[in-house]
């Protein structure tokens, strides 16, 4: 039923339907990646061709179709992989932050009391800090590579889920039927796994999924910043920070390099985008109150 | 209500004590010799990092060297920072003030242009003011602000040269550090004023231009929505039927009865982004190179400035769990139907 809802929602709604075609589209460049820019380095498929080392960005061309950034690296490969890498990130780091935060979640409202106490203080002090900075000044600190920052990025966002699973359990808690289940004489955990999880994790789910887009925005923010992926390789934050030294174009034409901002900052945009708007759309269903 | 601020005034300290430490604890993994910047009070010190070393304990466990630390905090001393080249606290007191300022004008851009916007998009519902205004409220969420950052430097600055980055030229620098010019507040936009330069006044308040617009964008598309969704839901309830039954003229009723009821969750909305708006810094000041703590803080996450990291995560922990903890108390103030507890 809560499945079939979201499928009609889906098709009836403008603006949900291109949420979903605009993922759908990022996941099958991501999964057709080898086919649309084959491997040039198999040790490393992420690592992108080098033309040449000549430093100025060269426009988009037969050879580099998106053209090339400084140092030549080739925009079209960096594009393609960096959907593939993007969906890496953003489900890697979805997944063990959720896992993180049912565990935490379930511990806490299950026990109660004193470890309850503790682990929602635990969550308070991660959210004592801006998220971005946070994962900004963690990622520094392990250095910086890809899987420091998705480390940096679940350090991050695993307490936000461990809030709301553990507000979803309380709520199932205290239903009838958990009452009507111990009394039949179930206990605790078969009541917990049985009875208690099944009805309150599946909106959480929906929820952390649609926060892939949030999670890739913040690791493309961190690359920008040089805490993430390092130079050469596929990924949009990455394209973008090799984009700064070229705003200003040369004296004929200030506009000259703009393809190498546009170019991977309108991938990250239709990325993030279509993930916002599909996440409106599965709000509307979760929380039919809100208008 | 007030027993819940209690509750939360005695929690904020340990949530600060919490976050340094396990800030702290992270630090270990990094050298004896990259630690000792925190208790370098000289940069003649830099040359003796060994006695440095052996003099703070910089072996010793954590938890030792986390009091030792924490007690030099106490008194002020946040260590030396490299990558700014000066004590952390002096770099702090130094570019807080500018960001606090850049906060600012990106907030009264926000409430103004986001509650005009979204006034304007509630009253042409579904024609295409609305149409506009709900894509910028998506858009606005979606569009990276150092995708943008970068755009409109290339428009701004490299095409038509309106705006530079920086602080401010290279003329008020001469003169904001001159003999004549006094600083008051540090807040360089006020300082101007009450030194009668207005010159410097523009100069800075050009350059605060691209980084507010750019840091805005997010916030705006916030403000928008939610001024759009409660001016709609103004519109509809009875009262605004009986001020138009009156034959009160419609901008009377649309700004004099539903707006102004309609701004309330706006205004405890702002209070939030205010303090949100300090992730956003960290990213725009970098693009812009405007001389904020924003850019302190990456600078020295970027060149593993121990010091610089740590004051820089201590003093943003402070300002977002006091300013979240005024946020909800304002949102009590303002709106009677919410209750903390």
């Amino acid at each position: 039923m809560f499945k079939n809802r979201i499928f009609k929602r889906i098709y009836t709604n403008k603006t949900s339907l291109a949420g979903f075609m605009l993922v759908a589209f990022f996941a099958l460049v991501a999964l057709f990646a080898p086919w649309l820019a084959p491997v040039h380095n198999s040790n490393n498929p992420y690592q992108m061709p080098q033309r040449s080392y000549e430093i100025a960005p060269q426009p988009p061309s037969g050879q580099n179709w998106f053209g090339t950034t400084e140092q030549q690296y080739d925009l079209y490969y960096g594009v393609v992989w960096g959907a593939r890498l993007a969906f890496e990130i953003g489900v890697t780091v979805t997944f063990f932050a959720f896992l993180i935060g049912l565990c935490v979640g379930t511990i806490a409202a299950y026990f109660g009391g004193k470890i309850d106490e503790l682990l929602m203080r635990l969550t308070d002090i991660v959210f004592a800090v801006p998220s971005l900075v946070l994962a900004m000044v963690i990622a520094a600190m392990l250095g910086p590579d890809i899987k420091n920052m998705m480390i940096a990025l679940t350090a991050v966002a695993w307490p936000s889920y461990a809030r709301l699973i553990r507000g979803d359990i309380l709520s199932v808690k205290r239903r009838d039927y958990v009452t009507a289940a111990r009394t039949l004489g179930a206990r605790g955990p078969r009541i917990l796994l049985r009875h208690i999880l099944p009805n309150s994790i599946y909106p959480s789910v929906v929820v952390a999924s649609l926060d892939i887009g949030y999670v890739v925005l913040t690791a493309a923010s961190l690359s920008f910043l040089g805490l993430g992926a390092q130079p050469g390789t596929a990924d949009w934050g990455q394209l973008i920070a090799m984009a700064r030294n070229w705003v200003l174009g040369t004296s004929q034409n200030p506009l000259a390099y703009w393809y190498t901002v546009a170019i991977p900052g309108g991938a990250i945009f239709l990325f993030v985008l279509g993930w916002n708007l599909l996440g409106d759309a599965f709000r509307d269903i979760l929380d039919p109150r809100q208008v | 209500m007030v027993r819940y601020i209690i509750r939360r005034l005695l929690l904020l300290p340990l949530v600060i004590l919490g976050v340094t430490f396990l800030l702290f604890f992270l630090t270990q993994r990094l050298s004896p010799e990259m630690r000792a910047s925190l208790y370098v009070k000289d940069p003649r010190q830099m040359g003796a990092l060994e006695e440095v070393i052996r003099q703070y304990g910089l072996r010793d466990n954590v938890f030792k060297q986390y009091g030792r630390w924490l007690g030099q905090v106490v008194r002020g001393d946040l260590g030396y920072s490299p990558s700014a080249n000066m004590p952390v606290a002096k770099a702090i007191k130094e570019y807080l003030p500018a960001t606090v300022q850049l906060a600012l004008v990106t907030m009264i851009l926000v409430v103004l242009f986001g509650v005009w916007f979204g006034v304007f998009s509630a009253v042409h519902k579904d024609k295409w003011p609305d149409t506009i205004a709900r894509f910028v409220s998506v858009g606005g969420f979606s569009l990276p602000i150092f995708v943008l950052g970068l755009l409109l430097l290339m428009l701004f600055y490299g095409k038509l040269g309106w705006f530079a980055p920086g602080g401010y030229s290279f003329q008020t620098d001469l003169i904001v550090h001159g003999p004549s010019f006094k600083m008051y507040t540090g807040f360089l936009l006020i300082d101007a004023l009450l030194n009668g330069n207005m010159r410097v006044f523009m100069d800075v308040l050009s350059h605060l231009v691209l980084p507010a617009v750019t840091l805005c964008i997010g916030s705006f598309a916030l403000m928008v929505r939610v001024m759009r969704s409660s001016m709609l839901e103004e519109l509809g309830k009875d009262y605004v039927r009986t001020a138009r039954a009156k034959g009160l003229a419609e901008w009377q009723v649309v700004y004099k009865h539903a707006g102004k009821n309609a701004i309330i969750p706006v205004i405890t909305l702002a209070s939030i982004q205010f303090i949100r708006l300090l992730g956003g810094t960290v990213i725009v000041e970098t693009i812009f190179d405007y001389p904020g703590i924003g850019r302190f803080g990456v600078m020295a996450a970027q060149q593993l400035d121990i010091a610089g990291i740590l004051g820089f995560s201590l003093m943003v922990a402070v300002l977002f769990v006091v300013g979240n903890l005024v946020s909800d108390i304002l949102y009590t103030a303002v709106d009677p139907r919410i209750r903390l507890d």
